[in-house]
Formats: C-alpha cells, structure tokens, sequence
C-alpha cells in the first residue's frame, strides 16, 4: 500500500472515528440509569400503616373491580384503569358516570409517585383512590353511602383489617361535604363525631385500595435488556439487540432531543410538573394545571398533614416543602412515565396527540405555551430523526 | 523517483491539514475552567459571612428530598446565629425554578442551619440563592450544583 493511501486512511479514521457506532462513558452512564433493574424496592408507606397488609390489599382489589362503589353501580376504579389495557381506557379524556376533562393515566408504579393526578391535586396514593369515588362525572358516589354500601357487602372482611365498623344506623343514607346540596346539607346537619366515623371508614377504602394498586409494577421490556447488556459488556442477543434507528433514537432520547431531562430515573419521570406547551383542547373547561392544584391539596382533609394519616408528620416532606406558587406551576403538568406508552395512545393530560409522531413532532417544535411559559425550546429534528425516537420509545413496549 | 516526492508532499500536504482540524477543535471545544464555580464553601457577596452547603447525609441522590446544611461563619470565624435565610434558585440553563421550595427548619448550633426540602429532579447545572439577614447585616450567597 502506497504511503498517500495509508495517510488517507489515517485521515479517515481520524475524521469518521473507528469501529461500531457505540456509546461513549456519559452515555452508558445515562443509560443504565434509566434500566428498570436499578428502580429501588417499594418504600413502605408510613401513611398507610395497611399498605402492605395483605387482606387490605385483597379488599382493595375487590373495590377496586366493583361497581357498586358508584351512584347506580354501573362505575367502578376498572371501568377506566383496565387491568388489561396497563390499566387506562383509551381514550382522550376518562369517561365514568359523565365524561372528565383529562386522560386515564396507567398504573404501573403508581406507588412511586410523590404526587397523584395530572396536576398533583391528591399527595397520597390512598388519598387520590377517594377522589374519584364522589367525583359526579366519575362514581359520583357520598361517602355516607359508601361507608353503609361497606358495612352491608364487606363489613366482616374490613373489620379483620380495621376493627370494629361505627355505628351508622343514625347515620343518613347520603351524605357528603363534596355532594349535591341535599347531600352536603345531611352532612352538615350530622355530628362531628358522625362526620368523623365516616370519614374514618371512607379513608380506610382508600387504603385498602392503594394497598392493591401498590402491586401494580412496571415490567422489563426489550429496552431493559439492551442496557443490562451493554452495562455488563455483553453483546446483545435477539431481541435485545436494538436496530440503527433505534440506537439512533436512544442516542437522541439522552443527547440532543433532550426527553432524558424530565424522562429521567427507571420510571422515566421525574415525578415533577412541567409546561411544555401543550395546547388546550376547545371544548373543555379551561385547565391551568399544577397552579390550581396546589390549593385542592392543601384543603383536601386526606391529605398528609390531615388527622386520617397514620405515622408521623415527618412523611409530608413533599407536601411541607412544595412549590405554592409561581410563574412555572402555570399549565405545568406532571411528567408521564415513558414505559409502555407506545401502546397506549392517545398522549398529554388531555389526549391532544394521538400517535407518538405528533408528541415527537410538539416537541420538535415546540410551540409557545397559551399561558405561563413552556420549558421546552425547538430542537428542529429530521424526520429521520423523529422517525428514530419513535422507534426508540417503541423499545419501552416491547 | 519524481513521483515519490509528488506522493510525499501529498502526504505532507494531508498531515497539515489534520493538524489544522484537530486545532479548530481543540480550540473550540468548552474547557473545564469556564464552568461554573463548584466550591462549596464562599464568602458572600459583600463579605460579610462564610458560607458552607453541604448535603447532610454527605451524598447528593437525585429525584430524593434532602436535607443539607448551610454554615454560616463571620468573616472573623465566629459562628453566626439567629440568622434569617431565604432559599430560592433555579436551573439557570433551563430558566425553571426549583421543584420544591426548600427552608431553614433548625438550628443546630455552631453556625449550622438545616436547610430541608432540597429536591434535584434532572441532571445539570442547579443554583441555590441563599439570603441571609443577622445582627452583622444582610447579605446573599449562590452555590452551584452540577448533577
């Protein structure tokens, strides 16, 4: 070989780099971060001292099912988390006893989450399992009915777990703070001692049912078997082998797209609330996000720093410390987990996207928010490039 | 024997022109000096204290609610007490704020104030803004962060 085709070759070598397209430290750094072998163990939660007690999780999960946990016994939690679609429905926006304004969102992990609902309204997993209960477009139920709907079906069954059911046979068949006027008038001609027997069994439905929902875990899938083996240097076999476009797709995911930012950790969430500036959906009532939501959980008598918590105070750091106000909790929404997503559209707090080429595409562009400030800035992506990231979240299905 | 010179000078011609690459890069890739400053321990803005930030439990785990502390000492060395602090901050390079809002919860002698309710959701370049009022006067100090 002559001495210009040798230089030649150095020079490309050089210019193009060497070898396999492969992941330099930083990026094998970033990826094995996000592989569901390092999610940590459940932490207890010191809330709920019936969250892992088995028969409270085996009462959830008969409430969870039932549909006579509703007015007219037609809704229960599993009309719209189905257990066999990753338990969402579907749909752009939850339809229960009436259609809501916001997306179903999946299960898997729930548990983990610091904060519950699109916009953190509830701080607790047991205390977001109530909401829906009396909310009129969901079970649309009072929590005085339920607590007699529970002492007639599964009195014998709570009373294992809880100890002894209050006496209610005083008590008005319907009753709520959160009800219709006639409900919310039964409530408050009630005893606080009365008021305070219910809320106590109706707290404890909540969790018994979070106690189920704690079960509910994210599986390893085709990406999880890629990271294992290129953290342990393995070569990849079959279907952990990620195609081109998807090693592309992945590259962009941590690198230039920048999704790893707020998809960050095994969950790929990082449990907080952004404005990425989704649009609203015309139709709906307006929907300012995290900024409305701040007040919900405060006044919500279920929440941490309410006398239905168990353990001590020590458990509300979350809510203690969290952001009250501000330019950045406007239209703010928490990020979703990014597992199993490509087989559950449609996408955003409201169902606006309805492929992941158009989440890919909002992204790209990133549009100004309608109000307060979207985080995110364009990133101009190819449609190569787009095409790629596709593939990749596809990896998280798989 | 012409053409070994032409092959040669070929050959020279090539290795410069690497070298001028290899330089434009070199030159214009960021250099660890210009990052920002890491030291957890300063004086503030007007002098007046000596502040060190330091997480409690000696780790930084991102995504976990954490206490740190901040130590507070007179430009003399005295511990500085009853101190009034405010925490604020931000990922300068995301122009977002914090996803919590941190506190001074207690004093724990010495100049050592617990600051609670540190959270860090992303990696990156974070900002914590401390003010601090005490009978020596007010001041404010920044530490960053890169996770």
């Amino acid at each position: 070989m002559s001495v210009a085709c040798l230089v030649a070759l150095a020079a490309l070598a050089l210019l193009g780099g060497c070898g396999e397209p492969q992941f330099s430290d930083a990026e094998k750094k970033t990826i094995a971060s996000l592989a569901l072998n390092t999610l940590p163990s459940l932490k207890p939660d010191t809330t709920n001292q019936y969250a892992d007690v088995p028969a409270a999780a085996a009462l959830g999960s008969t409430l969870f099912f039932d549909a006579g946990m509703s007015r007219g016994g037609t809704v229960s939690c599993s009309t719209c988390h189905k257990i066999d679609r990753q338990f969402q429905d579907d749909l752009p926006q939850a339809v229960g006893v009436g259609r809501t304004n916001r997306r179903t969102m999946p299960l898997a992990g729930v548990a983990r989450n610091p904060w519950f609902f699109w916009d953190g309204r509830r701080d607790s997993l047991w205390a977001q399992a109530l909401t829906p209960l009396e909310n009129p477009l969901e079970q649309a139920g009072n929590r005085a009915a339920f607590a007699h709907y529970i002492k007639k079906r599964f009195g014998e069954r709570y009373e294992r777990i809880f100890g002894r059911l209050p006496d209610l046979s005083t008590a008005p068949a319907n009753a709520s703070p959160l009800g219709s006027d006639a409900e919310k008038a039964a409530w408050n001609a009630m005893p606080a001692s009365q008021q305070d027997d219910i809320n106590r069994v109706y707290a404890n439905i909540g969790k018994a049912i979070a106690a189920f929902e704690r079960s509910i875990e994210p599986e390893q899938t085709r990406f999880d078997r890629f990271a294992i083996d290129l953290a342990t240097g393995a070569k990849p076999e079959g279907d952990a082998a990620l195609s081109p476009e998807e090693i592309l797709g992945l590259k962009l995911f941590i690198g230039k797209a920048n999704c790893v930012t707020c998809h960050n950790g095994p969950r790929f969430t990082d449990g907080a609330f952004h404005n990425t500036g989704v649009p609203p959906v015309d139709g709906l009532p307006p929907d300012r996000g995290r900024v409305d939501a701040v007040a919900q959980v405060q006044a919500d008598p279920f929440n941490c720093l309410g006398k239905f918590r168990d353990g001590d105070e020590s458990a509300c750091r979350e809510l203690r410390f969290m952001v009250k106000d501000g330019p950045q909790i406007m239209r703010a929404y928490k990020t979703p987990s990014l597992r199993g997503a490509a087989d559950r559209p449609p996408y955003m707090h409201a169902g606006q996207f309805s492929t992941l080429d158009e989440v890919v595409a909002h992204y790209s562009k990133a549009p100004p928010s309608v109000e307060g400030v979207s985080e995110v800035h364009p990133l101009d992506l190819s449609d190569r490039e787009r095409a790629a990231l596709v593939a990749f979240l596809k990896t998280l299905s798989d | 024997m012409a053409s070994i010179w032409r092959y040669i000078l070929a050959g020279l011609g090539l290795a410069a022109l690497l070298v001028g690459i290899v330089a434009v890069v070199y030159l214009t890739l960021p250099h660890s000096a210009s990052g920002p400053d890491l030291s957890r321990s300063k004086k503030t803005a007007n002098g007046l204290f000596v502040a060190s930030f330091e997480p409690e439990r000696g780790v930084i785990r991102q995504g976990e609610l954490q206490s740190w502390l901040l130590t507070l000492k007179t430009a003399a060395g005295a511990p500085v007490e009853g101190a009034a602090i405010t925490v604020s901050g931000g990922m300068p390079q995301h122009n977002h704020g914090l996803p919590t809002s941190p506190q001074a919860t207690d004093y724990l002698g010495e100049g050592r104030y617990r600051i609670d309710g540190v959270k860090f959701t992303m990696s990156g370049w974070w900002q914590l803004h401390f003010g601090i009022s005490a009978a020596a006067g007010s001041d404010s100090v920044v530490f960053n962060i890169v996770l």
